[in-house]
């Protein structure tokens, strides 16, 4: 819940570390203005926030660095509009508006002494990387955790330093793809829900939470079912496009449900039950 | 003071002007052939003849209206960067509506729902709703399309309204609901109402057997499952909608919105503005994806949303107050109340006939 009365006045902000991704994603790391608010700041792993540029408008993204690192806020970006092109000019310093937290979370109390199967695809990995970090600085909690993540190709692979400590840690297992064979890339090769069926992970006391293009959740949901993965063990994210964020402009509803207040976390069992059509 | 009043016809005006000294009135007035709800001033013509065109709705969710502004400056201590400074107003003017009719009244609680009762309150909304009056006239008759007994509601209901106003051949008798309507009898053209209460409240029955119920007698109605989720049955019932959105526009229950941002030199605002979910671009993602790419869809989601979404999510209300409204001025004339009617499953077998009495022109 935000303190703020106001639910579309956006809390002040300074950009105070960018990021260059991939080639078309840059990661924000942002600080509010107000000192107060910034140390009394809560959300949980999942949320996302409107980042506003005045003038320009608001757009969704999810806070990408978990709450048991907070220093900073941290959002992904990837070039595809209006918005994102503008957040792409920022630098250092510059002021953006954030509106923050919004939506539900990932079901971390649910999935402790579960083992833990991430399958992400291109900036889909984003809202994965605030669970994951979180699980990482509760580690105990948690039994194996697995990271499958593919990208087109091996620049387009975001949060390259953590891709690198996640390798080298003994307590996680990356696999990481990309499309078709590339200069220099040694690891495996193909789309992600093919390499899943490769890899073939037992669903026996197992969660498995995907996010990334809509395509790719289509086919890892195939081949999760096909594994025997049970619905309310998937988990996944919605995107719609979102203007309110607080379950009033009537945007981004699949049935009763709004995705930006409902969501954007959801079991498959739920999204069944919603007639989402997926 | 007495508890009911009672104004005469040629005082209506003078009465009108008196409550605009201290509030915005808004009041159904004649634009050439059409009824427009607007701000009433002196050389606009009443008209309570018919339901507006346009539903009061814009009196507390006005089609366009600034959330905040913004001003960049250049910062004092580094003349490179700039710093933001934003400003939200949300104290608003007192406001009467006059005339608005039972269902539109209806209409306002269902907004009341998304936009206060819910931890995220809107200011705007609220600032708006809590200092506004509704006086509503009793309807005497029904219009071509209206349906508002079949969802719960009819021409003398009360909810949502301050006030209630029956018409008599001399002038108006005026009946507060709530607190807040009670300061309407403090006008000095009104007279005590007492006389006319009896034959008021016999008027405001008569009317009601009137209203037509599409949805026949029993109850509210009850949307088959297995034809909502059917796309050929869309395809069918709304396959002349031209997604000009004005069904949206004019309706009091309908209350999606767009933010966009206007900005010149260093000022600017957010803005928010009415937006419908018939409109392609309504769900079109930045990724080009789009959930209810097709008007089926679009279409399948509006009545969901009245009668089903909003239904299991509200205890059962329905979202349409039956005005009529999307019936009388749509281009094309789809009827929703005959769309809900066949969702019923017990008049309509779906075949791959488009059903007969679809588009009967309920204009005449
Ligand atoms: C819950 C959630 C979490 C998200 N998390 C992230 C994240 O972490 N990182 C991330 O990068 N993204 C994320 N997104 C997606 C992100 O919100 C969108 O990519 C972003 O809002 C696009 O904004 P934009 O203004 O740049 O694009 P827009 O300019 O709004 O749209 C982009 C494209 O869409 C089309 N389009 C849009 N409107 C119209 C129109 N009216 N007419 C015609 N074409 C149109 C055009 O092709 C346009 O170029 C998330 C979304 C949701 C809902
Ligand atoms: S008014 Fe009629 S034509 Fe226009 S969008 Fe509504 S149903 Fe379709
Ligand atoms: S859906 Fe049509 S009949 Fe129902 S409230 Fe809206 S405009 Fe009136
Ligand atoms: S974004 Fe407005 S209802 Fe979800």
């Amino acid at each position: 819940m935000t303190e703020n009365k106001n639910p579309y006045l956006p809390d002040l902000a300074t950009v105070i570390k960018v990021i260059d991704e991939t080639p078309n994603i840059k990661s924000y790391q942002v600080i509010l203005n107000d000192p107060e608010k910034m140390k009394t700041f809560f959300y949980e792993p999942g949320q996302v926030g409107q980042l506003s540029v005045f003038g320009v408008g608001e757009s969704t993204f999810v806070i990408n660095s978990p709450p048991t690192r907070m220093d900073y806020l941290q959002f992904s970006v990837m070039r595809v509009g209006e918005v994102t092109s503008v957040i792409h000019e920022l630098h250092e310093g510059d002021q953006i508006g954030v509106r923050a937290p919004l939506g539900n979370w990932f079901p971390y109390e649910e999935m402790k002494g579960k083992k833990i199967l991430f399958i992400g695809g291109g900036i889909g990995l984003a809202p994965l990387r605030t669970l994951i970090l979180f699980m990482l600085d509760n580690r105990a909690d948690y039994g194996d955790i697995t990271i499958l993540y593919g990208s087109r190709t091996p620049p387009d692979l975001c949060y390259k330093d953590d891709l690198k400590e996640w390798e080298s840690r003994s307590d996680v297992s990356l696999i990481l793809t990309v499309d078709t064979e590339y200069p220099g890339w040694d690891k495996r090769t193909g789309f992600v829900p093919t390499v899943l069926n490769e890899i073939a992970p037992s669903p026996e006391d197992t969660i498995a939470i995907t996010c990334g293009p809509p395509i790719m959740i289509k086919f890892v949901l195939q081949n999760l079912a096909k594994l025997n993965f049970k619905d309310e063990n998937i988990i996944t994210t919605l995107e719609a496009r979102m203007k309110c964020g607080i379950g009033i402009c009537g945007r981004c509803n699949i049935g009763s449900k709004y995705i930006c207040k409902d969501g954007p976390v959801f079991s498959l069992a739920q999204l069944k039950e919603y007639r989402a059509e997926i | 003071m007495a508890d009911t009043g009672f104004v005469q016809k040629e005082k209506l005006e003078e009465f009108l002007r008196e409550l605009s000294k201290d509030a915005v009135v808004y009041a159904p007035c004649l634009e050439g052939d059409t009824v427009i709800f607007k701000t009433f001033d002196p050389g606009t013509t009443l008209c309570l003849d018919r339901p507006a065109n346009n539903p009061p709705k814009l009196a507390v969710f006005p089609q366009s209206e600034t959330l905040f502004s913004f001003k960049y400056k250049k910062d004092a201590e580094d003349p490179r960067k700039m710093s933001v400074e934003l400003e939200a107003n949300t104290d608003f003017p007192r406001a009467i509506i006059f005339g608005a009719r039972p269902c539109d009244a209806k209409g306002f609680r269902i907004y009341d729902r998304v936009y206060m009762d819910t931890n995220t309150p809107d200011p705007y909304y609220q600032g708006r709703r809590e200092k506004t009056m509704i006086a509503t006239l009793c309807c005497s008759a029904p219009s071509p399309g209206c349906f508002c007994v079949a969802v719960g509601g009819g021409p003398a209901h009360r909810e949502g309204s301050d006030v209630l106003i029956t018409q008599f051949e001399k002038g108006y008798f005026i009946e507060p609901v709530t607190e807040k309507g009670k300061t309407i009898l403090n006008a000095p053209q009104i007279e005590d109402g007492a006389q006319y209460a009896e034959e008021a409240h016999k008027r405001q029955l008569e009317s009601h057997d009137l209203v037509r119920n599409p949805f026949a007698e029993d109850g509210l109605p009850k949307i088959s499952r297995s034809l909502f989720d059917l796309d050929e049955f869309w395809e069918h019932v709304v396959s002349k909608c031209l997604s000009c959105g004005a069904c949206t526009y004019l309706c009091p229950t309908c209350y999606c919105f767009n933010i966009t941002d206007e900005q010149s030199l260093d000022i600017g605002e957010r803005i928010r503005s009415w937006d419908g979910c018939m409109f392609p671009h309504f769900t079109l993602e930045g990724s080009g994806h789009n959930p209810r790419p097709t008007k089926f869809k679009r279409f399948k989601n509006r009545v969901g949303h009245k009668f089903l979404y909003y239904p299991e999510k509200y205890n059962g209300v329905i979202a349409c107050c039956g005005c009529g409204r999307c019936i009388r001025h749509c281009p094309v004339s789809v009827d929703i109340s005959e769309i809900v009617s066949y969702l019923r499953g017990s008049r309509f077998e779906f075949t791959n006939e488009p059903p007969e009495s679809i588009g009967t022109d309920t204009n005449s």
